[in-house]
C-alpha cells in the first residue's frame, strides 16, 4: 500500500516536471519538454554505484561543510569546521578544542560561507578545501584525504570576513577581505565619525605547496568600504585579485538606503605580485595585532593554538600601483572572472545590467593613466575605457556568475528567482530557467578555475517554502541540479541541504575518492596519551588528575572496571581505537559528563574530560553501533568520596590488563 | 556497512539455530570467561575437513619448514601483541579463540586467509561462518600485510 503510494508520487512528480517552460505562477509548477519523463534517470545513481562529482556545499549559519554526490544529490557527510559538533566530538574533545580558539577565547560557532578547492596550474587538484568564517574572521583548511579540518587561522584587523576564501591558480594564496570596516586599531570613537576613520583590510594567506600550511603573509589597508566578494585573476590576469565593494558612501546606519546612493561602487583590483615585491623591498609596516593560528598535527592527532602578535601591512593609499578601482554599477555583489582571465563580471544588485570589465583594457587604462579621479589616493579607472560590454536587462537582482568553459556564463538572479545563461563577448541572453526560490550562489564544478567541468550546475536557494513536506515554520533550504550540456538548462533534481547552502565547490570524484584515508595506522599514532595494545592500558593518578589510558575494539573497552576515582578528581579518558579496519569507529560516552561523546576513528586516540561529582558506580558505553555485541560494549567507574582510600584498580574480565 | 554486518550475524544465528546439530543458538549469551563448549560442536556442522580447507583469500598453500624460524616468530609476536591481543589471548578463550594448538585444528593457509581476508571468510567459508555464529564477534580486519600475517602464523607455532 505504502509502496504503491510512493510510486504514484514519483510518477506524479516526474509528470509535473515534464510540462512546459517557465511558468507564469512564480514557478511553482516545474518545467521541461516532451521527453521530460526521463529526466529522473539523469540524476539517478543506482545503489552501489558512485557519483561522478563531489560537491562541497557550505552550511552558512551551521558553520560546517557538507559533502554531497552529483548528480544524485546524496548527502555523504557533514564536516565540522567552525562549529562544535557533538556527533563527532569536534570542538568538545581535548584534541580539537584548540581549533576553535581565537583571540576572543573559544568561539563555538561560526558562519561558513565560501568553500574553494586548491589548484595547480589553474586546475582544481582535489587536495584541500578552504572555507571562510564570516562572523569571527577566520579561514579553515580541510584535508580531502581525511575530510577533517586541519587548520584554522583568525584574521586580525578585520570584521566580517566575506570576500573570502578564494584561491589563486597555483594555490599561492587564499584571501580574506573585510566585510565591515572598523577602526584600525580598534578604539573608542563615535560611530557617526565612521567616514574617514574606519578602514578595511584585505588579507593574503600563503599556502605551503607540500602540506597546505597557511600563513598570514600580508594585509593591504583599504578605505572604509564594505568588501563583498572576490575572485582571483587567472591566465592573463594571474597575479591580480578582484574584490567587489559596497557602501563606498561610507554610511554607518540604514545601509539599505544610505549605501545605495552612488551610481557606481567599485571593484578593487589588487596587484598581488606587486604586493609581494613591496613586501620584499620592506615597504610594509609591522603592526601589533592578536590572532590565533590553530594547526592540526596528523601524527599526534592533536591541534595546537598559537596566538600571533604581528602582521605586515601595505597601505594602498600610499603605495601607487598596488590597487586600482574599477567603477561598477551598482552595489556589486559577485565578482567573477572568466576562465581565460579576460572578463571580470560585476553583478550590481541594484543595476539594470551586468557589467563586464576587460582585463586587457584595464592594463591599457593603467598604462595610459586613464583615471577618473581617485579615492583615498587610489586611482579610479575610467569606466568607458575598461568596459567590455554589458548584459542588458538580464533579470532582477544579479548575484553570482559561473562559467561552463565553452564560452557561456550563468548568472543567478535573487529577486526574479532564476538562472540566466548568456554568452561571453556577445553579451546576449541564451536561456533562462526559474528556481525555487531566491537563489544565491550557483556552482559549476571547477568554477573558480581555468577549466570548469561544464556538465552540471547547482543553484543554491535561500527560500524553500511550499517545496517539500513542511516541518514547522523553518524549512530546509535547497539546492537544484541542472544539466548544462545542451543549449537549454535542464532541471534534473532538487535536494534539501544542511544549514544555508551558501556557496559550493565541486570537482570530479576521481580527484578525491582514490586518495581517501581509510584508517589511521596504529604504528604511526604519536598521540602523547596513546595506548597501543590492551596490555598497555592503565590508570594513573597524578594528584587530583586521573589519566585513564583505555583501548577499544569490537566489542569491549579495556579496562572496563575502574575503581579508586574520587569526587573532586578531574578524569581524562584517553581512548585509543585499536581497530585497523575501514569504517569501524567506536564511540564513548560517560553519564553526566558535561561534554559530548567521542567518536574515535580506527587507529586514532581522543580524550574526554569528566568531573565526577557524586559517589556511586557510573556506567560508560560505546555510542556507535559497531558489532552484534555493541550493546555489551560498556563499563563502570566506581567513584568514592573525596579523601577515601579505595585503591586504584583497573581490570577487564576481573584480570589485570598486563597479563 | 556496520548494520549490514550485524544483520548478517543475525541471519547466521537463525541458520545455526535451525541446523539441528548446533545445540545452542548463536545469540545465546555465554560468559566469556567460562570455557563453555568448545568450537568443535559447531564445526561438525561444517562439511569440510578443517585440516584440508585453506579458506578464501590470497593464500593458496602454506607449508611450514620443519624448523621454526625464531626471528620471524619473534617479529610475529610483536605484531600479535600490537594488533591482536585485544581479542585473542594465548592462554584462554577470549573474544575470539586462542591460537594455542591452532595447527592441530586448522590448515596454516586457512589461518593466513582468516587474518588477511576476514570479511569474505566469515561470509563464505564454512568454518569461519560457524566460528562467527559461535563467537558473535566478527574477526576484525587489522590490515596486516602478508609479511606480518606470515610472521604471526609462525609465532603461533611457538605457543605452548
Ligand atoms: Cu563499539
Amino acid at each position: 500500500m505504502l509502496k504503491k503510494a510512493l510510486y504514484g508520487l514519483a510518477i506524479a512528480s516526474v509528470a509535473f516536471s515534464s510540462c512546459g517552460g517557465p511558468s507564469a505562477d512564480g514557478g511553482k509548477k516545474a518545467t521541461t519538454g516532451a521527453l521530460g519523463s526521463s529526466v529522473a534517470e539523469k540524476a539517478y545513481v543506482a545503489p552501489g554505484e558512485y557519483d561522478e562529482f563531489y560537491a562541497f556545499i557550505s552550511g552558512g549559519f551551521s558553520g560546517q561543510l557538507a559533502v554531497y554526490g552529483l548528480p544524485s544529490g546524496r548527502l555523504f557527510r557533514v564536516i565540522p569546521v567552525f562549529s562544535q559538533d557533538p556527533e563527532k566530538g569536534y570542538g568538545y574533545n581535548e584534541e580539537t578544542k584548540p581549533l576553535l580558539n581565537t583571540s576572543h577565547g573559544m568561539v563555538p560557532w561560526g558562519d561558513a560561507h565560501h568553500p574553494d578547492i586548491s589548484q595547480t596550474g589553474g586546475k582544481v587538484d582535489g587536495r584541500w578545501v578552504f572555507i571562510n568564517e564570516n562572523n569571527t574572521p577566520r579561514i579553515a583548511r580541510i584535508s580531502l584525504k581525511t575530510f577533517e579540518t586541519e587548520e584554522i587561522i583568525e584574521i586580525p584587523n578585520s570584521a566580517g570576513n566575506h570576500s573570502s576564501s578564494f584561491v589563486t591558480e597555483n594555490s599561492e594564496y587564499v584571501v580574506a577581505g573585510t566585510r565591515f570596516s572598523v577602526p584600525i586599531p580598534q578604539r573608542d570613537i563615535p560611530i557617526s565619525e565612521y567616514k574617514g576613520n574606519f578602514q578595511g583590510s584585505l588579507s593574503f594567506l600563503s599556502i605551503d605547496k607540500e602540506d597546505g600550511d597557511m600563513d598570514l603573509a600580508f594585509q593591504i589597508r583599504m578605505p572604509g568600504f564594505d568588501y563583498d566578494l572576490s575572485h582571483p585573476g587567472r591566465g592573463k590576469s594571474h597575479g591580480w585579485f578582484f574584490f567587489t565593494t559596497y557602501n563606498t558612501e561610507e554610511a554607518h546606519s540604514l545601509l539599505e538606503v544610505n549605501a545605495s546612493q552612488n551610481d557606481k561602487d567599485f571593484i578593487a583590483a589588487v596587484n598581488w605580485k606587486y604586493a609581494e615585491q613591496l613586501i620584499a623591498e620592506g615597504k610594509f609596516t609591522e603592526e601589533a595585532v592578536k590572532y590565533a593560528e590553530n594547526e592540526w598535527d596528523e601524527s599526534t592527532h592533536m591541534a595546537t593554538s598559537t596566538i600571533k602578535k604581528s602582521v605586515k601591512v601595505l597601505d594602498a593609499s600610499k603605495l601607487p600601483g598596488l590597487v586600482y578601482f574599477l567603477p561598477t554599477p551598482k552595489s556589486p555583489h559577485g565578482c567573477d572572472v572568466s576562465p581565460d582571465g579576460e572578463y571580470i563580471i560585476g553583478s550590481g544588485k541594484l543595476a539594470a545590467e551586468l557589467t563586464a570589465h576587460s582585463f586587457t583594457k584595464i592594463e591599457k587604462a593603467i598604462a595610459e593613466k586613464n583615471f577618473d579621479g581617485e579615492a583615498y589616493g587610489i586611482p579610479i579607472l575610467n569606466y568607458e575605457a575598461i568596459n567590455a560590454g554589458a548584459v542588458k536587462n538580464p533579470g532582477l537582482g544579479p548575484l553570482h556568475t559561473e562559467f561552463d568553459g565553452k564560452g557561456n556564463a550563468y548568472t543567478t538572479f535573487f529577486i526574479s528567482s532564476e538562472v540566466v545563461k548568456w554568452k561571453l563577448g556577445t553579451w546576449e541572453v541564451i536561456d533562462r530557467h526559474p528556481v525555487y526560490y531566491s537563489v544565491g550562489h550557483l556552482m559549476i564544478p571547477g568554477g573558480n578555475s581555468r577549466e570548469p567541468f561544464g556538465k552540471y550546475l547547482v543553484a543554491m536557494n535561500k527560500i524553500t517554502k511550499d517545496r517539500y513536506l513542511s516541518t514547522g515554520p523553518e524549512v530546509c533550504q535547497s539546492a537544484q541540479l541542472f544539466n548544462i550540456e545542451g543549449d537549454k538548462m535542464e532541471l534534473l533534481l532538487d535536494f534539501p541541504t544542511v544549514g544555508e547552502p551558501h556557496y559550493a565547490a565541486g570537482c570530479p570524484a576521481d580527484l578525491v575518492h582514490p586518495n581517501t584515508t581509510k584508517i589511521f595506522k596504529l604504528e604511526e599514532n604519536n598521540h602523547p596519551y596513546v595506548t597501543k595494545s590492551e596490555k598497555e592500558a592503565r590508570v594513573v593518578r597524578d594528584g587530583n588528575d586521573v589519566h585513564i589510558y583505555m583501548t577499544m575494539i569490537r566489542s569491549h573497552f579495556a579496562p572496563d572496571n575502574i575503581e579508586g576515582v574520587r569526587v573532586g578528581d578531574r578524569v581524562f579518558f584517553h581512548i585509543t581505537n585499536l581497530e585497523q579496519d575501514y569504517d569501524v569507529p567506536h564511540g564513548f560516552s560517560m553519564i553526566g559528563a558535561n561534554t559530548s561523546e567521542l567518536l574515535i576513528m580506527p587507529g586514532r586516540t581522543e580524550t574526554s574530560m569528566w568531573y565526577p561529582k557524586e559517589v556511586g558506580v557510573w556506567p560508560f558505553y560505546c555510542t556507535d553501533f559497531c558489532s552484534a555485541l555493541h550493546q555489551e560494549m560498556q563499563g563502570y567507574v566506581r567513584v568514592s568520596p573525596k579523601g577515601s582510600n579505595t585503591p586504584l584498580t583497573y581490570t577487564l574480565d576481573d584480570d589485570p590488563l598486563d597479563m | 556497512m556496520k548494520l549490514k554486518a550485524f544483520l548478517f550475524v543475525g541471519l547466521i544465528g537463525v541458520m545455526a539455530s535451525c541446523g539441528g546439530e548446533s545445540n545452542a543458538p548463536a545469540t545465546e549469551s555465554k560468559p566469556a570467561a567460562a570455557p563453555a563448549q568448545e568450537e568443535a560442536v559447531v564445526e561438525t556442522s561444517a562439511d569440510v575437513d578443517p585440516m584440508e580447507n585453506v579458506g578464501i583469500g590470497p593464500i593458496d598453500e602454506l607449508e611450514f619448514d620443519e624448523e621454526i624460524d625464531e626471528a620471524l616468530a619473534a617479529s610475529g609476536k610483536e605484531v600479535f601483541e600490537a594488533k591482536c591481543t585485544a581479542c585473542h589471548k594465548t592462554n584462554k578463550r577470549y573474544i575470539g579463540p586462542s591460537p594455542q594448538g591452532i595447527y592441530e585444528r586448522r590448515n596454516p593457509a586457512w589461518v593466513m586467509n582468516m587474518i588477511l581476508n576476514p570479511d569474505e571468510m566469515v561470509a563464505e567459508d564454512p568454518i569461519a561462518k560457524a566460528l562467527l555464529a559461535e563467537y558473535a564477534s566478527p574477526m576484525a580486519n587489522q590490515n596486516l600485510t602478508e609479511d606480518e600475517a606470515r610472521a604471526v602464523v609462525e609465532y603461533f607455532r611457538t605457543i605452548e
